[in-house]
């Protein structure tokens, strides 16, 4: 372990050091430590947002015919979960909050490579948000289509769909810009002896997945641009009576929003390499291979789109095509999956709340993969295309996969950046109520949409009321289990035991800086003499 | 790279070209809705693309083409010194910008004036085709004019720096990406006027 103690008493590095007075050191601050937190308390709020609203879908279920909400507003209410959680959680989630603040310290850098740019990106996240949040209350209410925002109606329908369709432009514009600083970054200050080899999974995966902000995100923002002009000005290029065709925005959407789920889940893997090395007390196994299927998946995950769309009328031969591309997305996942039991096997596993988040990553990231694959058979996907079962499937992949990595990411790195520890125990015990939750609520998704259950109606036959009910509860213990560890971690951070620096003996970058970190991360550049797994180099074992 | 670098011209570069190509893809989500509603209804794009002036879009050509070689020329003078030089280069730039937008002006006005425009009633009495190829050519050209727009008013930012010496014959880096966002917004159009007033001839 390293020989550093904890920081002298009111010592709180860059916490006492804000160039303008309050809040304002704070929204106006280019400190990338700064930014990461603004991001992160922001993502976390929506979080909460999404939550309530998703708790509310599961009540309306909870028994057949109208039980809190009408369809209208049940529309709006699963509409919003969706476009909160995708575009203001999952999306921005790792890469915004983890990534500013840890990546730069990981490649021992005193910053990002454009600062100004970095809060710039802050700016227009919560633009974005607000404009979000405002099409709810103004315009003709909120916007009914679901997150996808489909032709043609998205372009027909009263409901505020123009200001959402901003909102997300902006948000768009917001994660193109962060990408662009951080594979700049990553390019170009690197620390002396910071080979490309180098450099921590985490890093690694930020790098992928900054690749694919920048070369995806621009087809989201063309084509909500274009949703926008149908609906201001009329000009139907979606619009069948105007020769237009709308399997053409399905494309386009997709384009984007099919690599857009490894925007979200990429970074959530980087997390999981980086932990799983450090509670095995072994270096990471297979790093090459591993950073390798970074980018094979930022890569082959471009190409997949059209799987979304197997029952809207493409050809058969691009329905095959596409479908076997869906298979080879699913190689390197597995490889990562393989590399991290790997370097388990024969460690001595420390079972903390990091460890035990990245744990329930592979196991439900693992469930909810094999589940894809039944969607992406094009065979089996027309049997189970729009119903609970594509729910479930999804819920396992992005919250059972990145917000386990989230939360991993949270218990891992936060009391670094905080100087404080929370509670072990509690926080065990908050992921295990959270882990039967979850299996209860979408499990019962995953069966009750075998057995024919449709997404997106407020009403359900009684045939499916027992299902619908177990995963309902089951949202109630999910919820029970989310409260404890927020309270937890909220208390911990604020209020916590001070830590000693490097408490859970890492050999990567970030963990030998004082805790919390000074401004400008290193007194003086640091000389990386060893990888960020070498823990025999590091004197950590 | 070792340590800290305040000024960091190739980053700063490429962090400008990662930028261009957001731009690039942006556009290519209108190319490709040209590439498929063109093969889809080939002989109603042709019957459609008659009717766009191609002296007006050879002459905005003519024009973007110029202006491009006064920015480059302009970068080459800062660097050698020359400061009032590059200063009315920037500025023929940026008239350059304003012929483009009138002429792009008038000639969206003679199409207003017959009735085509998105949503008219004439235009929805055309073949689905037209109706098709005439959206795209307002949207395209349309979100082209706001990135003249856009390049010209960094184009403008770029002269106040240069006046108040914040740009300068030894930190140009600033001229040199307002510069490369001038040729994108160039090269964007060089792919617009072969496919909309050319080909179709």
């Amino acid at each position: 372990m390293s020989e550093m103690t904890a920081p002298a008493t009111g010592d709180r590095g860059f916490f006492d050091e804000a160039k303008y007075p309050g809040i304002f050191g704070w929204i106006f601050s280019t400190d990338h430590k700064r930014i990461g937190l603004l991001y992160f308390w922001c993502i976390f709020f929506f979080f909460c947002v999404g939550v309530l609203l998703g708790l509310l879908i599961r009540l309306e279920l909870f028994a057949p015919g109208e039980t809190i909400m009408g369809a209208q507003t049940y529309n709006a209410v699963f509409t919003l979960h969706g476009v909160i959680m995708i575009f203001l959680f999952i999306i921005p989630g790792i890469p915004a909050a983890f990534g500013n603040l840890i990546l730069p310290i990981q490649i021992g850098a005193r910053d990002v490579a454009f600062p100004k740019l970095n809060l710039f990106s802050w700016w227009l996240y919560i633009t974005g948000a607000a404009l979000a949040v405002t099409s709810l209350f103004t315009g003709g209410g909120p916007p009914d289509t679901g997150w996808t925002f489909y032709v043609p109606f998205s372009a027909q329908t009263s409901t505020n769909v123009s200001l959402a369709a901003t909102a997300v432009f902006i948000l768009g514009f917001s994660s193109i810009l962060t990408g662009l600083n951080f594979v700049t970054t990553v390019h170009r200050l690197r620390a002396e002896g910071m080979g490309w080899f180098r450099l921590p999974l985490f890093t690694w995966a930020l790098y992928s997945t900054a690749w694919v902000q920048i070369l995806a995100t621009p087809v989201i923002g063309i084509t909500v641009a274009l949703l926008f002009a149908e609906r201001v000005i009329g000009t139907g290029l979606f619009d069948p009576t105007q020769g237009g065709d709308p399997i053409m925005f399905q494309h386009l959407f997709w384009i984007y929003s099919h690599p857009a789920v490894y925007i979200m889940v990429l970074p959530g893997m980087g997390v999981v390499s980086d932990i799983i090395p450090v509670f095995s007390r072994k270096p990471a196994f297979g790093y090459k291979a591993i950073l390798i299927s970074s980018l094979a998946i930022a890569f082959a995950g471009s190409l997949v789109w059209a799987h979304h769309m197997f029952t809207s009328g493409i050809s058969d031969l691009a329905v095959m095509i596409f479908s076997f591309l869906t298979f080879i997305v699913a190689i390197p996942s597995a490889i990562k999956v393989f590399n991290w039991l790997a370097t388990m096997y024969q460690g001595s596993i420390l079972l903390d709340p990091p460890m035990l988040f990245a744990l329930s990553f592979i196991l439900l990231f693992t469930i909810g993969g094999l589940t894809g694959l039944v969607l992406g058979s094009a065979a089996t996907d027309v049997h189970v295309h729009d119903t609970y079962f594509v729910v479930g499937h999804f819920h396992f992949v992005m919250f059972g996969g990145t917000g386990m990595a989230f939360f991993a990411a949270m218990h891992y790195w936060l009391p670094m950046i905080y100087g404080r520890m929370y509670d072990k125990t509690v926080a065990t015990v908050a992921w295990g109520v959270m882990m039967i939750g979850f299996l209860i609520l979408y499990i019962s998704m995953k069966v009750v949409g075998m057995q024919g259950m449709p997404r997106r109606y407020y009403d359900y036959v009684p045939e499916f009321t027992g299902l619908n009910q177990l995963a309902t509860v089951g949202s109630w213990i999910l919820a029970v289990g989310l409260i404890l560890l927020f309270a937890n971690i909220i208390r911990g951070l604020f209020w916590g035991d001070p830590i000693a620096a490097n408490p859970w003996g890492s050999a990567s970058l970030e963990w030998q800086v004082s805790s919390p970190p000074p401004t400008e991360n290193f007194g003086k550049d640091p000389v990386v003499t060893h990888g960020p797994y070498d823990y025999k180099e590091a004197g950590i074992l | 790279m070792s340590g800290h670098v305040h000024k960091d011209y190739a980053g700063a570069k490429f962090g400008m070209w990662l930028f261009l190509f957001t731009e690039v893809l942006l556009f290519g989500g209108l190319f490709i809705l040209y590439s498929v509603y063109l093969s889809r209804y080939p002989e109603e794009f042709i019957s459609a693309g008659q009717e766009l002036n191609v002296w007006f879009g050879g002459g905005n050509t003519l024009v973007l083409l110029t202006s491009s070689l006064f920015v480059a020329i302009s970068i080459t003078a800062l660097r050698r010194g020359a400061k009032r030089l590059c200063l009315g280069l920037l500025g023929a730039t940026i008239v350059c910008a304003a012929i483009f937008m009138v002429n792009k002006y008038f000639e969206w006005s003679v199409k207003i004036d017959h009735g085509i425009y998105p949503g008219s009633a004439h235009l929805k009495e055309m073949q689905p085709g037209e109706m098709v190829f005439f959206n795209l050519y307002y949207l395209t050209t349309g979100l082209h004019g706001i990135h003249v727009v856009i390049g010209a008013l960094i184009l403008a930012w770029a002269m106040i720096l240069i006046k108040s010496d914040k740009v300068n014959a030894n930190d140009w880096v600033v001229l040199e990406n307002a510069g490369l966002y001038w040729h994108l917004v160039d090269l964007i159009w060089i792919f617009i006027f072969p496919l909309y007033y050319l080909i179709l001839h």
